[in-house]
């Protein structure tokens, strides 16, 4: 099987580790992994803050770099969600207001071949156990769109409870969000900050030396706010986790 | 709206202080858990809630593509059946007809059910400017007026309050209302109950006249429907000699059957019972039994624009039962007040800013007021996407574009304010959109990476002041992918 990695625009430039242990963890369980160069960002960073029309190049740009790609796998929840909810948004209002020819397809065949990597493992490889080794104790923050526009249910937590020598901590109130929201983290600092430091205190009353997410963004927030208070818990992607194995350094 | 609310700061402005406030998290973070916890296992008793929850949708957006027809069959049946009705275009005519009202009866005090869209309009201080004084008689609406305070929630206005305040409020006001709290008043929720029964009962049974909202009309009947739990409401409902209710016209439902729906949807929404203590249904008038004149009064106030937004109309289902407050982590955080508004939370951040336009610098601040996280959608018993209305609400701040204002369809301009971001979001938008550039910037920022401080300045400190900055790795994802799987170069470039 060859799939295509979307790695994601913040992944390449600032978690390049996530990426490598993508394509390690898929590689090792056989999958042929390629790298379109042509991707770039999704454009959920604009989408969101109100800029729909700016993301209309990145809607087409996802279609010329995944078009011949069966399945795009991402290490991204909120990015698969923008591609998977939004994507036909955007090509429902450029019709709408009769421009954008093309746009509708694009994202109509977006949609189906988009997978979080989480999601893939799950329900495309009908693997769970992905011969993983991380002696750590963990504890998982199901991110929000991972958790309700993707639906990823207990995908993560059913690969994590694989992992050998990986001691599992329940993150008391994990559903809530930590605060992060993309452009939400500057323009209600705040707030943001009170969420933040809320989801830190549950995470470093679960004693772990990790939290993990499937979503660097997130861990963009939580990783920064643990820095500011000195707190040794490790933000780590999942994916570098189900990459690691016995002897080898994610 | 209200000119209570006039004025008021942009929402970061607010909540940057409320969320400082140590005694109002700790109210509202008791309060929203507790009431949270409750509405999930409420929901979860009842195994076709998904099918409930869709019922109510469509009801409602069928009811709201043919809503002329439903509002003129109730008028009908309104009259009918004795009452009289109204139709105010806005706050200022919906305050002027209630007070001519109130004025024709000869009387100059009221009693007041619990109403959102009587706060919306700011009915309150209409009449009192008029000479008549409204009495609120629902105990967290009687908590916020003695306190000279503004409600924080839709449910329990009040909810930014504790009980030893609330005994603090009742010694200190009560008998400048009328009858005084008791002497030695405690704060457990028997006595204050008690204290409010007693002052509440004199303006009961002296009161001629009662205003009231409503959370349904039946179309069919012509049958006004108000949903409570404290008895106030049916008191207010039966024993004046006027009833004036002041109902949004979203309020309408087809006929009972679609009701039924709702009387299932809402208490296990907003107070997590099974059902309601009082649901409390009249038609018209009834010779000898209850009021003897009824008026409707139809608000439009912004609905009717709101309707003619394809993506923004879903507001319009919201049957006002509070379950987007109550699981919001910004909500919890910044309180009520700092939505500017009666309808404070998510539902505020979609429902004020149509309402009123984003003009304004608060209106056009609360589209943001959200993390996107998704857990109102989730728990909307009629499925309105928040963060769908959001985003589409962001996009008319910083873009401007097609609205319909008083009725009357025009384009609007971007807001003020927001130019450099139009600039960032151009030109990461164009960098996205050419790789070799955006690889360049990495390449360069990589290189440099030991020189970035370790907090920004200017807008960077909003980011910088409770987070550490991500470290910037010395080789971008992409570089290693070129440098390990040996394609060249050109092939790596992607179409610029």
């Amino acid at each position: 099987m060859r799939v295509a990695l979307f790695v994601t625009c913040i992944n390449d430039a600032l978690h390049p580790r996530t990426g490598r242990a993508v394509v390690t963890l898929l590689e090792r369980l056989g999958v042929e992994v390629d790298f379109p160069a042509e991707q770039s960002c999704c454009g959920q960073p604009q989408f969101n803050t109100g800029y729909r029309h700016a993301t209309e190049p990145l809607v087409r740009r996802f279609d010329r770099a995944f078009r011949d790609y069966e399945y795009v796998v991402t290490p991204s929840g909120s990015c698969a969600a923008m591609v998977r909810d939004n994507y036909p948004r955007i090509g429902a209002k450029a019709a709408a207001e009769g421009r954008g020819r093309g746009l509708a397809d694009a994202a109509a065949l977006a949609v189906p071949k988009m997978y979080e990597l989480t999601e893939f493992l799950v329900d495309v490889l009908k693997v769970e156990d992905v011969g993983a080794s991380y002696p750590h104790t963990v504890t998982y923050h199901p991110t929000c769109h991972g958790l309700r526009m993707l639906g990823l249910g207990d995908r993560p937590l059913r690969l994590l409870r694989h992992v050998r020598g990986l001691r599992l901590r329940e993150l008391p109130g994990a559903e809530e969000c930590c605060g992060f929201g993309g452009t939400f983290a500057v323009k209600n600092p705040a707030v943001s900050a009170a969420m933040g430091d809320d989801k830190v205190r549950h995470i470093l009353s679960t004693g772990a030396e990790a939290v993990c997410t499937v979503d660097n963004s997130c861990l963009l927030h939580i990783g920064g706010t643990l820095g500011r208070r000195g707190a040794a818990v490790r933000p780590v992607h999942i994916a570098e986790i189900l990459a690691s194995t016995e002897g080898s350094v994610q | 709206m209200s000119g209570a609310y006039l004025g008021m700061p942009a929402f970061p402005r607010a909540a940057a202080v409320s969320t400082r406030d140590t005694r109002l998290r700790a109210n509202l973070t008791h309060a929203t858990r507790t009431i949270r916890d409750k509405r999930a296992a409420a929901v979860a008793e009842l195994d076709d809630w998904a099918q409930l929850r869709a019922a109510g949708a469509a009801v409602k957006d069928r009811t709201l593509r043919h809503l002329d027809h439903y509002l003129e069959q109730l008028e009908a049946a309104v009259v009918a059946a004795g009452g009289q009705v109204h139709w105010a275009v806005d706050a200022d005519e919906a305050n002027r007809i209630v007070t001519r009202l109130v004025r024709e009866t000869g009387e100059t005090e009221v009693v007041k059910v619990k109403s959102m869209a009587t706060q919306e309009i700011g009915l309150n201080e209409a009449l009192a400017e008029a000479g008549i004084r409204a009495y609120e008689t629902d105990l967290a609406e009687l908590i916020v007026q003695l306190g000279r305070d503004l409600p924080s929630h839709i449910l329990v206005p009040a909810i930014h309050r504790n009980r030893s305040e609330i005994r603090d409020i009742f010694r200190r006001e009560m008998a400048s209302w009328g009858r005084p709290a008791p002497e030695g008043l405690a704060d457990s929720p028997a006595e204050l109950a008690e204290a409010a029964r007693l002052h509440l009962r004199e303006k009961f049974l002296s009161a001629k006249v009662g205003i009231s909202g409503a959370n349904f009309m039946v179309a069919e009947t012509g049958t006004l429907v108000v949903v409570e739990s404290e008895g106030n409401g049916r008191m207010c409902l039966t024993l004046p000699e006027t009833l004036i209710s002041v109902v949004g016209i979203e309020k309408v439902v087809p006929d009972w059957q679609d009701l039924e729906v709702f009387l299932q949807l809402l208490p296990r929404s907003s107070t997590a019972e099974r059902m309601n203590p009082y649901t409390s249904m009249w038609t018209g008038t009834t010779d000898g039994d209850g009021p003897q004149a009824f008026h409707l009064v139809l608000l439009d106030n912004g609905r009717t624009d709101t309707l003619a937004d394809t993506v923004g109309r879903q507001a319009l289902r919201c049957i006002r039962c509070s379950a987007c407050l109550n699981v919001c982590p910004v909500y919890e955080r910044a309180g009520g007040h700092a939505y500017g508004s009666p309808y404070p939370g998510p539902i505020g951040a979609i429902l004020t800013p149509q309402l009123r336009g984003v003009a304004g610098a608060l209106e056009a601040s609360l589209p943001y007021a959200s993390s996107l996280c998704g857990a109102c959608y989730e728990v909307c018993p009629v499925a309105i996407d928040i963060p769908e209305v959001l985003v589409h609400l962001r996009e008319r701040v910083v873009e401007g574009g097609p609205v319909t204002r008083g009725g009357t369809r025009t384009v609007l301009k971007p807001a003020k304010g927001h130019a450099a971001e139009r600039a960032a979001m151009r030109a990461a938008g164009w960098a996205f959109d050419h790789p070799g550039v955006l690889r360049a910037g990495m390449r360069l920022a990589a290189r440099t990476r030991r020189l970035h401080p370790r907090r920004l300045p200017g807008p960077g400190r909003a980011w910088s002041r409770t987070r550490d900055l991500p470290a910037v790795p010395a080789e971008s994802f992409r570089d290693w992918w070129q440098r390990t799987r040996g394609a060249s170069p050109e092939q790596q470039g992607g179409a610029e």
